[in-house]
């Protein structure tokens, strides 16, 4: 039994809160049957499939990771031939960084920033089904691709002019580029139903300042991509354009430029570090608070920084490109840029140690992976302040070194949060906790592998090792150390297999979790677990920053609220005052449909220009299905609140 | 898939390749600005290392265990640590900020008027090497294999004829990248005599991997003396097994993309091989240069680099030998 | 159903196809079977052409590595970009020897009367026969999914992906002769 409803049985409402709870249960139901996993709306069913579908995406990434260890272990290796070595190199680049990084933690936001925020489903629901089916669309291009002997082999960078029509012949680039702007459309999607989740769904008495620090991250991750996306989805379409229909954006010889595009496609690439990161930073402090028992020690300092982080990580994109040559005092720029967002990184850090300092500890697997999380990204870190640098970047720039350190910031500053965060909350997600012990030893597993396969690389890179190599000379003397790091990468591959069978075992016969197995922090400990397909049996509010350690008891609810037709509170921005009721639609297939006809689009046009004009005909009909007036539309004046 | 090395091959190269065994003066700079950074990284790395110990291993007493906020008293004391260690931060970054400015200016500063001037053109994948010269006829044609004087600034203008490639030698300065349609130019400078490996630093396609090349840094007098030699044209030959071997050149396919100083043979699209076999190195640094490998590279080049653009050759048994012998002879 | 699956299959075929890198040399040219033609005239109904159509008719890097060997062999200083100048244009649906692969092969392979050399023994042949599914790529006769997009040069034309084969006859009033 959830907390609201304890509160309710007290006050003698319990045959009225039965026949609400039908009466939601109701209306809010999961769609089910074939048609309707395709109708879904519901942002706990849909944040589900999305870090699941990320997550299978996750392990392809990583057998493509393991087939190029396996080609690198010894020099003049002869597993994989520079084709399918470019090819794989490339899938693997875009898979982690567009197929998985990006989604599941946009995956994690939709199934926790509605329940974090009291409220019953995400802003626009049937854009949030949009997202996950372009996601998937986009995934299936780049892997039918793939399969297909299409696979994309000119680096997730995809440079031109080595992408572009003269040397990238047939359609495999034009596979990368349809993808990119596929996978970004869909980010954006989802990162518009976000910010307008947070800012106008918020619990009653939820002001800025009471905001949950995951949901900062998640709301800053938003904004972001909403400024970021758009450069390299131009970016990869005047390349798509270019190698279709003739255009010369990138041809010097008709005026064109070739480091336009790295220009593009940095603007978003470095963003893009930030936006897989800064989630992962709202998982540690998520992590860190409920396990340490306090709340994170300076929070203003702590949404600062990442409002900080989310400017700054703007300004430093040329930090990519120092050994194209740029004048003197524009690389002075750049580097004082990248090195001064060290600062609010550094304060994060600083703070979630005081928070652990002043806590009192329960070490459990989620917090192994803070501790974790600390270590590694901290060095990947302070290798980050070296790339800064114009000097140091030159000799280091495109070698394993540079490999090493966006591990080290990735894996260790995004995957590490993120298996802390699966830990934390598949007891929400399931309603069953994973076994610690193996959750421990996957993270030994991961924790050793992890370094053994990455350090050694710093200094391989040192030695001259450049990146994207498929062999190298035995008279380089790389071969010991890249043997290192294909071991430590085995080490890392068992232990993600640890987490899977942790998972699958877990999702069997794991012992049962109850609404709130943590003492957690925040609203969606207050509901049982998995979550009710409504959410909060009455819809909560707030007065304070960690809702349920605060009386939670004497918190009164939201009333008012029709539970006959899919309605919910919209507060104000700011302060989150009740300003309106709003009806949610419920379970509808057009979302679907305009996702397959923007597939049609996308994909027929990597082949003829009539892809848009064909495309646009299905687009059409689902635009018009999806926005046709429904009876229900008006808006109701908030009656009542107890 | 690649011959066995041969001892001599490894002897070639003196000293590490890297970029931590500086040979020239930029290279050293960098290196002294990578042990600063190193030292005050791994200082941080150890101090966050030994606070996150020391917040787990902490003895706490057992009042502290409601969840909830951090206790006021403890709040003002904490705050004063993390602002004290933000503070540190800054001014850490500021060292490192000054430290690498003045760096990269000292960088820029290696320049001279009566610089050696060589053009160093990347394509796929091999680098052309030409060094300047106001009198065209003295201007000397070479591949995958830069010679330089020790001890003076070499300007060397950077072109690339297809994709983006990136000049690196690890031991003599850091990366800039050749840019179809842009010059670019970078100085340098080798001050103890060697042989320093570089490699393309930018993805190229298929055989980025093996698009390698020398540079051997060598006394004045030996470098005139090199480029003197270089300055003549393909030594004509001198026994039967040579005549026909020139004459096999410039009847098969090699004349069409390959120039011998001096032949019939005036390909642009492979590299010069007027001096052939005074070069260390065949394919872009990735086999020694010895008769063998060079017979396995004629007859085969798409099993040693797949992907790079030399047509593999038939050739009856003695034609082969005719030919070996011949290009033995373009020293 | 079955239809459809069997259509993916063939598209999955015409992909490998297409994007197939293959870095080692062929054997020794085939063996001909039909005679090569040069001229359009049969007596009675014509019989199909010599149905060769060369190992990198469909394939987009035998094609691309055979626009770039166009230029590498200086083919450009004569046909210019296909327009033709000393030679003539090789993108109209006009083959003074013939259209099909094997008559490109040996038109260029044993070369022709008024100025077209033989390179034959000069180049090998895997390379004739990248040059000569790009000289058919030009007039618009590959798969347009195979041919190329535009270089990075000038451009003097539509690429060949964007060409449309012209109908044989049209231009014979263009180039008389």
């Amino acid at each position: 039994m959830s907390v609201a409803e304890i509160q309710e049985t007290e006050e003698g409402y319990a045959g009225h809160a039965a026949e609400e709870r039908r009466r939601l249960e109701k209306t809010w139901a999961f769609s089910s049957g074939f048609f309707g996993w395709f109708m879904e709306v519901s942002h706990t069913a849909l944040g589900r499939r999305y870090i699941a579908t990320a997550m299978i995406l996750f392990l392809l990434g990583g057998i493509e990771a393991l087939l190029m260890r396996i080609q690198l272990a010894r020099p003049e290796n002869g597993f994989l031939d520079p084709d399918l070595y470019n090819e794989i190199f490339t899938t693997h680049g875009s898979t982690m960084m567009f197929l998985f990084a990006v989604p599941v933690f946009q995956g994690l936001a939709i199934y926790l920033v509605p329940l974090m925020l009291g409220t019953r489903n995400t802003a626009f629901p049937r854009l949030n089904a949009l997202s996950y089916w372009l996601f998937v669309i986009g995934a299936l291009l780049l892997y039918g691709g793939f399969f297909l002997n299409t696979g994309p082999d000119a680096g997730w960078f995809a440079y031109v002019p080595l992408s572009g029509p003269e040397y990238s012949p047939g359609k495999r680039v034009d596979v990368w580029a349809q993808m990119i702007t596929f996978s970004e459309l869909s980010s954006l999607a989802a990162s518009v139903n976000i910010i307008a989740t947070v800012f106008k769904h918020r619990a009653p008495g939820m002001s800025l300042n009471r905001i949950p620090l995951f949901v900062w991250a998640m709301l800053v991750t938003a904004v972001m991509v909403v400024f970021a996306m758009p450069a390299v989805m131009l970016a990869s379409t005047l390349l798509a354009m270019d190698r279709l229909v003739d255009t010369h954006f990138f041809n010097i010889a008709e005026g064109g430029d070739p480091l336009l595009f790295q220009h593009l496609f940095w603007f978003f690439g470095h963003p893009e570090v930030y936006i897989i990161f800064i989630p992962a930073l709202g998982v540690v402090s998520a992590i860190t608070a409920t396990f340490s028992r306090r709340q994170v020690f300076g929070y203003m300092a702590m949404v600062l920084s990442l409002v900080a982080t989310g400017f700054i990580g703007f300004g430093l994109w040329v930090h990519h490109m120092f050994a194209t040559g740029l004048p003197q005092l524009g690389q002075s720029f750049f580097t004082a840029a990248s090195m001064m967002i060290a600062i609010p990184s550094g304060t994060q850090i600083f703070c979630w140690l005081a928070t652990l300092w002043s806590g009192r500890l329960r070490l459990n697997t989620p917090l192994y992976f803070v501790f974790g999380f600390v270590a590694i990204f901290v060095l990947g870190g302070l290798t980050g302040i070296m790339l800064a640098s114009v000097p140091l970047d030159l000799q280091v720039h495109d070698t394993f070194f540079v490999v090493a350190h966006l591990h080290y910031v990735l894996i260790g500053g995004a995957i590490f949060p993120l298996f802390g965060g699966l830990h934390f909350w598949f007891p929400k997600m399931t309603g069953r906790m994973l076994s610690e012990r193996l959750g421990k030893l996957g993270f030994w597993l991961l924790f050793i592998g992890f370094n053994l396969t990455f350090f050694p690389m710093h200094k391989l890179g040192l030695e001259g090792m450049p990146r994207r190599v498929y062999t190298y000379l035995p008279e380089t003397g790389w071969g010991d150390l890249n043997l290192l790091a294909t071991a430590g990468g085995v080490v890392l591959g068992l232990g993600v297999l640890t987490f899977l069978i942790n998972v699958a075992v877990s999702l069997r016969s794991g012992e049962v979790a109850g609404a709130d197995p943590w003492e957690g922090e925040t609203l969606e400990w207050a509901i049982p677990s998995p979550p009710p397909p409504y959410n909060f049996l009455h819809l909560p509010t707030v007065s304070g920053r960690s809702p349920l350690w605060e009386n939670w008891e004497e918190q009164p609810v939201v009333t008012g609220v029709e539970s006959h037709r899919r309605e919910v509170l919209v507060t104000a921005s700011l302060d989150a005052e009740p300003d309106h009721r709003d009806i949610l639609p419920g379970p509808t297939i057009w979302p679907f449909v305009l996702a397959l006809g923007v597939g049609v689009t996308f994909i027929v046009a990597i082949f003829t220009p009539w892809g848009v004009p064909i495309g646009a005909v299905p687009c059409a009909i689902a635009l018009v299905a999806w926005f046709w007036p429904r009876g229900d539309m008006g808006r109701y004046e908030l009656k009542e609140k107890s | 898939m690649i011959a066995a090395p041969s001892l001599a091959f490894l002897a070639q190269w003196t000293g590490r390749h890297s970029a931590l065994d500086p040979a020239g003066p930029q290279a050293e700079r960098i290196g002294d600005l990578w042990w600063l950074m190193f030292w005050i990284s791994t200082g941080v790395f150890l101090a966050v290392l030994t606070a996150l110990l020391a917040a787990i291993l902490r003895r706490r007493r057992e009042e502290e265990d409601a969840p909830g906020p951090i206790a006021p008293e403890a709040r003002h004391r904490l705050t004063r640590v993390v602002a004290g260690a933000v503070g540190v931060t800054v001014v850490l970054l500021f060292v490192l900020l000054f430290a690498s400015v003045g760096t990269g200016r000292a960088l820029g500063s290696l320049s001279s008027r009566q610089a050696l001037t060589i053009r160093l053109t990347g394509q796929q994948w091999w680098w052309s090497v030409e060094y300047q010269d106001p009198v065209p006829g003295r201007m000397v044609t070479t591949a995958n294999e830069i010679h330089i004087p020790t001890g003076r600034p070499i300007l060397v203008q950077l072109e690339s004829r297809d994709v983006i490639h990136s000049f690196w030698v690890p031991n003599l300065h850091g990366k800039r990248d050749l840019i179809p349609g842009h010059k670019g130019e970078v100085w340098i400078q080798a001050d103890r005599p060697g042989v320093y490996r570089g490699q393309c630093a930018e993805f190229c396609g298929h055989q980025h991997a093996l698009m390698g090349l020398l540079v051997v840094a060598e006394p004045p007098e030996a470098f005139a003396a090199w480029l003197e030699a270089q300055r003549r044209p393909a030594a004509p030959p001198v026994t039967p097994a040579q005549k026909r071997g020139q004459k096999l050149v410039e009847t098969l396919p090699c004349a069409l993309c390959h120039t011998i100083q001096g032949t019939a043979a005036s390909g642009k699209t492979g590299p010069d091989l007027t001096h052939l076999a005074s070069r260390r190195t065949l394919a872009a640094g990735t086999l020694p240069n010895t008769p063998g490998h060079l017979a396995g590279w004629i007859v085969d080049p798409q099993s040693i680099k797949p992907g790079n653009h030399m047509p593999a050759n038939t050739l009856q048994s003695e034609d082969l030998q005719a030919l070996l012998a011949y290009l033995g002879s373009l020293k | 159903m079955r239809r459809f699956s069997l259509l993916l299959c063939l598209l999955a075929l015409a992909a490998c196809e297409r994007e197939e890198r293959r870095f080692r040399e062929l054997p020794p040219a085939a063996a001909r079977g039909l005679p090569v033609r040069v001229s359009v005239l049969q007596p009675a109904t014509p019989l199909p052409g010599p149905n060769e159509p060369g190992p990198y008719a469909a394939n987009a890097y035998g094609i691309s590595e055979g626009k770039r060997l166009y230029q590498w062999y200086n083919c450009s200083g004569c046909h210019a970009q296909g327009g033709g100048g000393i030679g003539p244009p090789l993108m109209d649906a006009r083959w003074i020897y013939g259209g099909e692969p094997e008559n490109i092969r040996d038109t260029i392979v044993e070369g022709r009367p008024n100025g077209m050399p033989s390179f034959g023994g000069h180049i090998p042949d895997d390379h004739v026969w990248k040059l000569v599914a790009y000289v058919r790529s030009m007039a618009g006769l590959a798969p347009k999914a195979a041919s190329s997009g535009r270089s990075d040069h000038m451009a003097a034309r539509p690429s060949e992906q964007r060409k449309k084969p012209e109908e044989p006859g049209t231009q014979e009033a263009r180039h008389p002769g």
